[in-house]
């Protein structure tokens, strides 16, 4: 069998792993806090959105590095 | 691999970073260029549109405008800068209105393409967005207290300093730019990509390839192109209010005064 194609996409598909668990565990404890909190959504929202932007950060680095170093 | 193709046809070769090399229009000029600018003068026009003959009561024009200008001072600066975030509300709703533009400019048709998908547009814009937050440190704690805040957390022991304080210096001086922008730039360009990507595909079965039930399958890709459009759109929305959040944020913590 012959594959043809860049490894740099694994890197990237495992890049990615880390951050989806993480952004799950973020959205996860944003919809926990306001179904136990409902006046709080406002406050939750924009600390859920910090928390999802920087555990994406790694998966975007990943995407990055995947086109930016070419073997 | 086994292909259904009968009679030879061209491979499909997937869009890659070509895909985002667009000729230059007239000069130097290219269409990131010209987008940027096309996105300043709409947001002037619609802004200027928005505040003349401001009543009481506002008219449909006002009423939009107010509401933009809401959901930023209302959802990011009073959350997260504390006090004195009204100074702020003017920067932050220019930086929002900016990138939002920039972003929808992504599935606009005939113009399809997001601005900050080419790297050097989004540098550009963190780099003021550094240059802000450090100004605004500099001026509230002095340099030597704007470095404390930044790379000095307190109570921490002096053998986890030694670790902790380059660890804080990297990630709140050095990288904190260059998250904001590859933030921003890999998700326009994922999601230009994705877009390119699809379209292409649908062509490619439509109308080069030679198998039939290539081209009876050409619609879903079509299908999948409208419906990643949408998705897209919740995308760029999204991207340019954590572009805007996590500026508002760094403006918080160097305005902090201890934690």
């Amino acid at each position: 069998m012959n594959i043809v194609g860049n490894l740099n996409t694994i890197g990237y598909g495992l890049s990615a792993i880390g951050p989806g668990i993480g952004v799950g565990i973020v959205f996860a404890a944003f919809i926990n806090g306001v179904a136990r909190q409902p006046e709080a959504r406002g406050q939750l929202q924009g600390i859920a959105f910090i928390g999802f932007a920087l555990s994406e950060a790694l998966a975007i680095l990943g995407l990055v590095l995947a086109f930016a170093l070419q073997a | 691999m086994t292909t259904t193709a009968t009679a030879p046809a061209p491979g499909f070769e997937a869009p890659g970073v070509d895909a985002f090399q667009l000729p230059p229009l007239f000069g130097d000029v290219t269409k990131p260029v010209l987008q940027l600018v096309l996105a300043a003068i709409i947001i002037v026009v619609l802004f200027r549109v928005a505040t003349t003959r401001m009543q009481l009561v506002p008219g449909k024009a006002q009423f939009l405008g107010e509401s933009f200008h809401g959901i930023v001072r209302n959802t990011v600066a009073r959350d997260m800068i504390g006090p004195e975030f009204l100074k702020y509300v003017p920067f932050l709703t220019a930086l929002f209105a900016f990138v939002l533009v920039n972003n929808l400019f992504g599935i606009i048709p005939f113009l399809q393409f997001p601005t900050f998908s080419h790297p050097g547009v989004p540098y550009a814009l963190a780099g003021l967005v550094w240059v802000v937050f450090t100004y605004v440190g500099v001026k509230h704690h002095g340099f030597g207290g704007y470095m404390r805040i930044s790379t000095w957390p307190p109570d921490v022991p002096w053998w986890v300093r030694i670790i902790l304080t380059p660890i804080e210096f990297l990630s709140n001086i050095i990288l904190r730019p260059v998250t904001l922008s590859l933030r921003l730039f890999g998700n326009m360009f994922a999601g230009h990509l994705l877009l390119v990507l699809f379209i292409l595909g649908g062509e490619y079965m439509l109308v080069v390839a030679d198998s039939i039930t290539l081209k009876i399958l050409s619609p879903f890709a079509f299908l999948m192109g409208i419906v990643f459009t949408f998705f897209e759109a919740f995308i760029q929305v999204v991207q340019a209010y954590i572009f805007v959040m996590l500026t508002a944020s760094y403006i918080g913590t160097v305005l902090a005064d201890d934690h």
